[in-house]
């Protein structure tokens, strides 16, 4: 047999059929539904007298819209389209059966946060989202990635997406990090390296040492922004910690067939010989704790480093400089560290998990935040939020003078009502820092929770490992 | 879906690269139930200041590009989230084609599934058909999806690629979903031996 990458065996294992030209449909094991990009889908089926053809495949739970204050339960807190939309999802996930987690569940939360901790999320299997960020679950070696709303209605009517198969990406990361430098630092120092449009036409394998010492939340972390770097789909072999996560979740397998499911996901590795289309080698050494100076993910710097100008760059990518400085209300030359932050924003799906909030604790504990800053943090889930709890890092937060907030989606995309106003300056550890993405005119630095939690204390991007 | 043949229209020039789908319709308009009407949205934040007022340097805001039906953009267009409102807002606007050196994934696959034939061509053709594009009413670029051609105001054709399969479901607005249905036996066999391999999914 020939040598085959993970992805190749993932493929290989849920092609429902292939026609001459490469076409294939591929079989889908999970569909994760969140109210902003599904209710046309729903309609579609109704209007053509379609069903789910697998609802017991499928779970639905609302996070793009939900306030996350703590008064949520008062519906007057949401706008009257985004309560719409999340009734729309409610109508939808009882008429058709879905696996469905309401707001008032305490298991609500960010559906890529929901999913691996409920069990749903299982190794070597194919996961689909209307939503770019579902390449998180590519962190238990499985096939995780966004579709449209088409294809939404496809996957629900038909359990099968229409595929060609992409290429096979290997982004090693070799030896250790550094202390203070994270799973974030990691995925946006790739990131930094490829462009956003690096990925594109591949799935990248993440491996190497810095990986393989990652916990689950740092690998999901790493997957989540793949789709950052324009890949389809961002994956990590499972191993023990893969399994050991997994193991007892609601809807993981037991007995008998836990052992039947764990013998096929120690086979869910690449062969020493695969083919590799294309291959990054990073030293896990020379990654810095990062961020973000402009309006797109690949604008990433390590923290000791300075604005650039834009004819440092070449091609269309001068143009789109100038106007992320401007846009960005950044001088070229002047210290990262000299950036003054208004607003600290911690969650995400991709750092809304209890890791992330022990990270950002263990900067916080005893501190406070900066006069006049406004900071929040939001957990991923109702369930993170309650372990939070329990571990007294809400009140590490409460005491340092963060907002400690209800689950959802939040400041990531400012469809609820938690946003920047034109000019505000953010320090967040979200996937975006798009023109207006927090809010029109506003203005995103991405980071990890650590580097966000010391930001919040100095009132300026700061190096954390000045407070470690 | 519409179907897609040929094309003969005004190309609206937006020469930046990364034109993501943020910028293509903002989030405040994704809390629609509905695939119509967000045309008037279309590169909101760029197009309109904060009092709603249209911003009269935007290209689409402009007299002789309100009738565009093609966009001629940089590289990577379409990059960030997995919204479908972006290219229904481009249809909706009247925007049947675009044409830069390349697409995000997502982005481009949901172009077909609405109408719109995204073309990628090398930066060099781009570059001509963006000079071409800011010549406004007075260029008309020619698309011809059966040949795979594009045409210039001044008679220079190139060639693009497209997958055999979505060109042929584009070009009689083909929907998916029913051809897929077509195939339900494949899909009932593999369902039925995965469950026998895999029974815990």
């Amino acid at each position: 047999m020939s040598p085959k990458t993970l992805y190749d065996k993932i493929w290989d294992a849920h092609v429902a059929h292939e026609a001459d030209d490469g076409t294939t449909l591929l079989y889908i094991d999970r569909h994760l539904v969140h109210e902003v990009t599904s209710p046309q889908a729903f309609e579609g089926l109704r209007m053509t007298g379609r069903k789910v053809r697998a609802p017991e495949k499928t779970i639905a739970v609302p996070d793009h819209n939900v306030p996350t204050t703590l008064d949520r339960a008062n519906a007057e807190t949401m706008t009257e389209d985004s309560r719409i939309q999340v009734e729309a999802l409610d109508t939808n996930a009882k008429e058709f059966g879905l696996h469905y987690y309401p707001v008032s569940d305490v298991r609500q939360g960010i559906v890529h946060i929901v999913g691996p901790e409920q069990g749903w999320t299982l190794p070597g299997m194919t996961v689909v989202c209307g939503d770019s960020h579902t390449a998180t679950h590519g962190a238990f070696g499985a096939l995780a990635h966004g579709i449209g709303t088409s294809e939404v209605e496809h996957v629900l009517a038909t359990q099968t997406l229409i595929q060609k198969k992409s290429k096979n990406f290997k982004v090693e990361i070799t030896g250790k990090l550094t202390p203070g430098v994270t799973a974030k630092d990691i995925t946006m120092h790739v990131i930094g390296e490829t462009g956003t449009a690096g990925g594109t036409g591949y799935v990248i394998e993440y491996c190497g040492e810095a990986i393989r010492d990652l916990s689950m939340e740092g690998r999901m972390t790493v997957c989540n922004m793949a789709i950052e770097g324009g890949a389809r789909a961002g994956l990590i072999a499972p191993d023990e910690k893969t399994f050991e996560y997994c193991m007892g979740r609601p809807h993981a397998p037991k007995g008998a067939q836990w052992e039947a499911a764990l013998a096929w996901w120690k086979t869910l590795y690449s062969d020493d010989d695969a083919h590799w289309d294309l291959v990054l080698t990073i030293d896990a050494a020379n990654i810095a704790p990062s961020v973000t100076w402009g309006t797109s993910p690949e604008d990433v710097l390590p923290i000791t480093a300075a604005v650039p100008a834009a004819k440092d760059f070449k091609g269309g990518k001068v143009d789109a400089a100038k106007r992320s400085l401007e846009y960005m209300g950044l001088t070229e030359g002047m210290a990262l560290t000299d950036i003054k932050i208004d607003t600290v924003f911690i969650g995400s799906c991709t750092n809304g998990r209890i890791e992330d909030l022990r990270a950002a604790a263990a900067i916080l504990k005893g501190k406070k935040i900066k006069d006049g800053m406004r900071a929040m943090i939001v957990p991923g889930s109702g369930l993170v939020r309650a372990q939070a709890e329990k571990e007294g890092l809400a009140d590490i937060f409460k005491d340092a003078g963060f907002e400690w907030r209800l689950a959802g989606c939040s400041m990531c995309l400012a469809m609820n009502p938690d946003q920047l106003a034109p000019g505000e300056r953010c320090a967040a550890t979200s996937n975006r820092n798009f023109e207006g993405r927090q809010g029109r005119g506003g203005r995103t630095h991405l980071m990890s929770p650590a580097m966000a939690a010391a930001a919040a204390i100095t009132g300026k991007l700061t190096d954390v490992r000045e407070m470690m | 879906m519409n179907k897609f043949d040929k094309l003969s229209g005004i190309a609206a020039p937006l020469p930046l690269i990364n034109i993501d789908t943020d910028m293509i319709i903002p989030k405040q308009f994704l809390k629609t139930i509905k695939r119509s009407g967000l045309g008037v949205n279309l590169f909101d934040e760029m197009r309109y200041d904060d009092d709603r007022n249209e911003i009269p340097d935007f290209v689409l805001n402009k007299p002789q590009y309100r009738d565009a039906q093609i966009i001629v953009a940089g590289d990577n267009f379409g990059c960030g989230s997995s919204r479908e409102h972006a290219p229904w807002a481009i249809a909706d606007f009247g925007i049947t084609c675009v044409i830069a050196p390349s697409y995000a994934d997502i982005f481009y696959s949901n172009c077909f599934k609405n109408g719109i034939l995204p073309i990628a061509l090398p930066q060099e053709q781009v570059d001509v058909l963006m000079k071409d594009a800011e010549k406004g009413a007075n260029a008309r670029i020619e698309i011809d999806l059966e040949a795979q051609t594009i045409t210039s105001s001044d008679g220079e054709v190139f060639t693009f690629e497209v997958d055999a399969f979505k060109k042929h479901c584009l070009m009689n607005g083909l929907d998916d979903i029913g051809l897929t249905m077509e195939k339900a036996a494949s899909i009932d066999s593999f369902e039925a031996s995965a469950s026998q391999a895999r029974p815990w999914v």
